[in-house]
């Protein structure tokens, strides 16, 4: 039954948005965290997506896994603050290289892909309500 | 005129099975919108409504590797040609797939009102107006 499949797609769809907007809300989060080592510096993280079929014989319904969350590997930015508690003992701090504008437009898409899911979500309910009411 | 229940209903069946096969595709590419490389999938209502039609058009076999028009179960699935590829190889347009789920749901919509309406014209004719 075709109908019901399109939950479990769905379903991974709407997880893996979320896994998205998580990963946003802590890189937000973690904007301006500061670290006295480039190692120790907050980096940013996003989820990679990968196609996931259900069956070998049923290539139609494919949902989506979250398959890792790697790291942003640009260098953190070194700034000159003495005055900062983190400071190293020339007085720099390395900020976490998150980049503000980007992780807004990734927030957007991810609010825009999930509501997507939910409208296919709610057509299919309607049409399987529907078709179980057929003949009353 | 011998009446055959199946017929009534047959067209508009497949409808509903061929609908409901292309709202799951086409989740599944809404699903997918933001996998890199995924490439987007449909299904052509239009020709697999033909195939599917009262007297589908069987082709002879005269080898043991040939195929029948006819007899697949599930329609075949295409990849779509991309308007705007993306740089990360998804060929998934948002508001293209959004547009074909409203279509399809109205067709399954419009099938189903069909099929309820043949039902009330049976339940009808069995119980004689009453």
């Amino acid at each position: 039954m075709s109908l019901l499949n399109i939950f479990d797609v769905t379903g991974s769809a709407m997880a893996a948005q979320t896994v998205r907007m998580n990963t946003t809300a802590s890189n937000l989060a973690n904007a301006e965290t500061t670290a006295s080592s480039p190692e120790e510096a907050y980096r940013a993280r996003n989820p990679v997506f990968q196609t996931v079929y259900r069956s070998a014989f049923d290539d139609a319904s494919a949902g989506v896994r979250v398959t890792g969350i790697l790291p942003n590997d640009t260098e953190p930015q070194r700034v000159y603050k003495p005055g900062d508690a983190m400071a190293d003992d020339d007085g720099y701090v390395y900020l976490s290289n998150v980049n503000v504008v980007d992780e807004l437009v990734n927030m957007i898409s991810a609010s825009r892909s999930y509501q997507s899911s939910v409208e296919v979500l709610n057509t299919s309910k309607e049409l399987l309500m529907r078709t179980l009411s057929l003949g009353q | 005129m011998p009446l055959d229940i199946n017929a009534i209903f047959d067209t508009h069946a497949k409808s509903l099975a061929l609908g409901s096969q292309r709202i799951g595709v086409l989740a599944a590419n809404i699903a997918n919108a933001d996998t890199p490389n995924y490439k987007a999938r449909d299904i052509d209502f239009k020709a697999a409504m033909r195939d599917a039609g009262p007297e589908p058009v069987r082709m002879r076999g005269t080898q043991p590797g040939h195929f029948g028009v006819g007899d697949r179960e599930q329609t075949e699935v295409l990849y779509r040609i991309p308007d705007q590829p993306s740089e990360d190889g998804n060929t998934v347009d948002a508001q293209r797939e959004s547009a074909a789920v409203a279509e399809t749901a109205l067709r399954y919509q419009a099938s189903l009102s069909f099929l309820n309406m043949r039902i009330r014209g049976l339940k009808l004719a069995i119980t004689g107006s009453r």
